[in-house]
């Protein structure tokens, strides 16, 4: 009988569910051997916002380089790896598939493990390559296609408690930027232009009473009409002054329905996920109410908020320990539901 | 000499493996499933079932376009993916090469073609064995197409699924020079994909990486985005 010895879990990840093509290489869930993404913002900004198509078309473009890649900076062959892990959804299904496909193969070849991960959660773990999750725990995920207040009570375990029932917050900022005329993507750009601006102009915050759920429709309409209103009084508008309306109404909502969900549960940590999480207003404010309340307050940093094969492969570590494994016929699920594992 | 052959261009499904010029095992499958779920498991399946491991293929053949944007990036990903992993060549070939190849003893015009909708398709014609490409592949509406073909005039045989949603208008324009395939003949073989290319040499691992599939169309917003910087240039 051989002697029995601990052994790494070192994952390659892959993520391409919108428009960046990742790959990483995680060890033991904790720790970046590397995370490389190629981005598409430089082609998708002539469109203003991201093309599916041509987001599928890059990713078959890139896969392969950036596989190389994660694995040529980690300085690791493909037998040094346990499993493969690949974004399953939610997303863009058509870039999905390029990722999924693309695991598969490899993983078929190098007769490895697949391990099939929800966008959401991976956000959540990126969290778990900064320091210990502890529960239980409530995430707040803000990005360009999700506003989700999400409890967990252990590892893999996933309750959704309020979710936006119009846009996403990164989308309502995407649409409001454009109506400032701020080329896309217009988060950062509203953040630094609220953060200069020295007056805001007063929009509603919709407050959606006994409800964790969200909504930004409205107020991407308020700042519609606003605009209209001054147009046709042939007054100019103070883009700065709109912009830091417009995010105070964001982030007020989203800090005090996140704090009341982290009171109403009596969560151990708080923390924020998704490419919205890079938001300064967001974060600052975020950061501020739970030093007052006593919560430990988390935000990964930058290049773990935007999406990146890094968090993916932390979630599936948790996943290959817990023994999840999936199939050679795994398909992209572009509306994906997170369920716990 | 072991080649993976991979034809995901269309609805249709078929995955060959050859070794030395033989055909070991073939699929050729039209149950609209689709090839995100169906690709890999098959590939596995038909490896177990002559016996080979992945790591004994020495060459990868991949429909490379035209056809559905979605299949043909699902092959040529999986393609680029093995081959890349085993540091082994992938050679793409064109699906309407392919597909005209079943029938390639015809004595005449053997024109392939796919719907490309709103009275369009992707085409392309050769001579018999396909020593000659006649008409190049492209997209173009199947009027032009059939006065072309007539122009000709010379007997044709149309291969495909979809000649069929355009026989009416063949057989108008085209009378008795119009021979249809039989059903037989009307799904590619990943085995001829293997046979077209098998004798051809063979590109170098180094061209994986920028190895994509040939739409022949650029994208929709791509195309409207170009009008308008012609537009704003004026
Ligand atoms: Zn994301």
């Amino acid at each position: 009988m051989g002697e029995f010895t601990m052994k790494d879990t070192i994952i390659l990840a892959i993520e391409t569910s919108c428009d960046e093509t990742a790959a990483a290489i995680i060890r033991n869930g904790t720790e970046i051997i590397s995370n490389v993404v190629a981005s598409q913002i430089e082609s998708q900004k002539r469109f203003g916002g991201v093309v599916p198509e041509i987001a599928s078309r890059h990713h078959v473009e890139q896969i392969t380089i950036v596989i190389e890649e994660a694995l040529e900076k980690a300085n690791m062959q493909p037998s040094d790896l346990t499993a493969v892990a690949v974004t399953e959804g939610p997303g863009l299904v058509g870039a999905l598939l390029i990722g999924i496909n693309a695991a598969k193969a490899f993983a078929f070849v190098h007769n490895l493990p697949i391990i099939g991960v929800h966008h959401i959660a991976g956000h959540i773990y990126a969290n778990a390559l900064v320091q210990p999750m502890q529960f239980p725990l409530l995430a707040l995920v803000v990005s360009g296609g999700h506003t989700e207040l999400v409890l967990m009570k252990e590892h893999g375990s996933f309750e959704v408690i309020g979710e936006t029932r119009d846009d996403a917050a990164g989308e309502a900022y995407d649409k409001v930027a454009r109506v400032l005329n701020m080329p896309y993507p217009g988060g950062p750009h509203i953040d630094r232009l609220a953060h200069e601006a020295d007056e805001a102009v007063e929009f509603p915050r919709a407050w959606l009473e006994d409800s964790y759920d969200f909504s930004f429709s409205g107020l991407k309409s308020a700042v519609i009409n606003y605009k209209h209103n001054m147009d046709q009084r042939g007054e100019e508008i103070n883009p700065a002054h709109v912009a830091r309306g417009f995010q105070e109404s964001v982030v007020e909502v989203l800090t005090t329905k996140t704090l009341r969900a982290a009171k109403e549960y009596n969560v151990k940590q708080v923390i924020a996920a998704g490419g919205v999480s890079a938001n300064k207003g967001l974060r600052t404010s975020l950061e501020q109410v739970f030093e007052q309340e006593g919560i430990a307050f988390t935000v990964p940093p930058l290049k773990l908020c935007t999406d990146n094969a890094a968090m993916i492969g932390a979630a599936a570590s948790y996943m290959y320990e817990a023994g999840v494994r999936g199939e050679l016929s795994m398909n992209g699920v572009p509306g994906k539901e997170l369920k716990s594992w | 000499m072991i080649w993976l052959g991979i034809e995901t261009s269309n609805a249709p499904l078929s995955i060959a493996v050859v070794k030395d010029g033989q055909v070991l095992i073939e699929i050729v499958q039209n149950l609209k499933l689709t090839h995100s779920v169906t690709v890999m498991p098959t590939i596995q399946e038909l490896l177990e079932k002559v016996n080979l491991k992945p790591s004994d293929i020495d060459g990868i053949a991949v429909s490379e376009g035209p056809g559905s944007y979605t299949g043909l990036r699902i092959g040529v990903t999986v393609a680029k993916t093995i081959a890349w992993s085993l540091k082994k060549p992938v050679v793409g070939v064109s699906s309407l090469k392919v597909l005209a190849a079943n029938a390639q003893l015809f004595n005449g015009i053997i024109c392939s073609l796919f719907d490309a909708r709103r009275q369009n398709v992707y085409a392309a014609s050769y001579t018999e064995n396909l020593s000659e490409t006649v008409i190049e592949e492209q997209h173009i509406s199947i009027d032009e197409l059939l006065e072309k073909l007539k122009e000709m005039s010379k007997p044709v045989m149309f291969v495909g699924l979809d000649v069929a949603i355009f026989k009416e208008k063949i057989v108008e324009c085209l009378g008795e020079l119009a021979y249809f395939a039989p059903t037989s003949l009307q799904l590619p073989r990943a085995s001829k994909l293997i046979e077209l290319v098998q004798n051809e040499p063979l590109p170098s691992v180094e061209e994986i990486h920028s190895f994509v599939p040939k739409y022949h169309r650029i994208a929709q917003a791509e195309a409207e985005w170009i009008k308008e910087q012609k537009r704003g240039n004026q």
